[in-house]
């Protein structure tokens, strides 16, 4: 049996739907100030997620893993709820648009034509790339 | 007493009438049934969204954060969802209604973000002054249109051409009562009960620092609050007509029943006449 002082909730939830909602013995996911990883009775801590992947580590199990771009996570000590804006599985990326999405944010990026919105083109190359990793 | 040829021609013209609004009907009961699973499944999102927002702001008072300031300015944005459609009732001009007889903003200082043509054409004519018209949305609104809006009125806000935002909007209670609401967005204010909620929550700590949490989390909390608002509507809307075209399927039911009654009856007077006419025409010759 799994260690009752080890597990706690995990909720992943995205305005179309519930997309996450189980136990896990530890989270890993990024921030805007880096990776973080949460075990159980962690300090409360609400941050801001910047666009990458989330590891969901389970007892016993293979680990869980979804794309999450964009949104905040609430850390209780026995619970962490993720608020996203989009949220994603491995299989539901479609890795060929993915792809595209990528080369078409580098262009601009590289191309730095008048009235091209950067931090928009570099968050979409980010959300790209992590979708490209995920669906690897 | 009108002729049997009339009587025929107003039955069957309300007949006509009564299958368009039979069908009606039942595409807005399918409508319903879809906007109705969108609307719970959003519901989650939202009332977490809301429980941290306002957790964190009760706890989080002392921040000097301009979304937590009324601007400097008069004016003041309202968001008006409504259909862009009738025929549902009182669906479009009880959000009107709201909208004209509210004591926050006078007709000179609002400044309309439409969402739905109805809503619009209405306050137009009162004139009202309309900065923005989205009535596209309305008819299939995801987050990306919510996000959109929400960058546009944010950004007003923030350069100071509004000073405050509000939300009129038909919030869905369940399929037979929706309820026209107009609630204030920005600057944040907080009600008793939320300020209660809050303390008896453990410490919290925010990441980067509390500013720049405030920062990321509030335009996300306006945008769930209009995405919310939208789906709601939208739900709202296809209620509201199903209700409208039942009562109208079963007036009409009732009127071509009242009508048979008095075709069936001119006929037989008619007949009544006739017989009456050859008798006595009949007693006439052999008289």
């Amino acid at each position: 049996m799994a260690d009752e002082n080890k597990i706690f909730q995990v909720e992943i939830i995205t305005p179309n739907r519930i997309f996450y909602k189980g136990e896990s013995t530890m989270v890993e996911f990024n921030t805007v100030e880096g990776k973080l990883g949460v075990y159980k009775k962690h300090i409360p801590v609400t941050t801001v997620l910047a666009p990458g992947i989330v590891r969901i580590h389970k007892e016993g199990e293979e680990d869980r893993i979804a794309a999450i771009h964009s949104g905040f996570a609430e850390i209780l000590p026995d619970k962490v709820t993720f608020l996203a804006e989009i949220a994603e599985w491995p299989e539901e990326i479609d890795k060929a648009r993915a792809k595209a999405a990528m080369e078409r944010a580098k262009a601009r990026l590289e191309g730095k034509e008048e009235g091209v919105d950067l931090k928009r083109a570099e968050f979409a190359l980010h959300k790209a790339l992590v979708r490209m990793d995920i669906g690897e | 007493m009108p002729s049997m040829r009339d009587i025929k021609r107003r039955k069957s013209s309300i007949q006509s009438t009564q299958q368009i609004t039979k069908a009606m009907k039942l595409v807005s009961t399918v409508k319903l049934q879809k906007a109705k699973t969108r609307a719970e499944e959003t519901n989650s999102y939202f009332e977490y969204m809301y429980r941290t927002v306002t957790s964190m702001l009760a706890r989080s008072g002392s921040v000097d954060h301009p979304y937590l300031k009324k601007g400097d300015g008069d004016k003041k944005a309202v968001v008006v969802i409504t259909g862009n459609r009738g025929l549902a009732g009182g669906y479009n001009s009880n959000i009107t209604k709201l909208v004209m007889g509210s004591a926050y903003f006078s007709k000179e200082d609002a400044k309309i973000y439409a969402v739905g043509s109805k809503g619009r054409e209405t306050l137009e004519r009162h004139g009202y002054h309309i900065r923005e018209d989205n009535a596209s949305i309305i008819e299939a609104p995801t987050y990306e249109d919510a996000a959109e809006l929400c960058k546009r009125v944010l950004d007003a806000f923030a350069e100071g051409e509004v000073s405050e935002i509000y939300l009129a909007y038909t919030h869905f209670k369940n399929t037979v009562s929706h309820e026209a609401k107009l609630i204030k967005l920005l600057p944040v204010e907080l009600d008793e009960a939320a300020n209660e909620a809050a303390d008896t929550k453990v410490l919290m700590n925010y990441e980067p620092n509390e500013e720049e949490a405030l920062n990321q989390i509030i335009p996300k909390y306006v945008t769930s609050l209009f995405y919310g608002a939208l789906v709601e509507a939208v739900a709202s809307e296809n209620g509201a007509r199903m209700q409208a075209m039942d009562s109208a399927t079963e007036n009409a039911e009732e009127m071509i029943c009242d009508l048979t009654l008095k075709f069936n009856r001119a006929r037989q007077g008619s007949i009544t006449q006739e017989l009456t006419e050859i008798v006595a025409g009949a007693s006439a010759i052999s008289g």
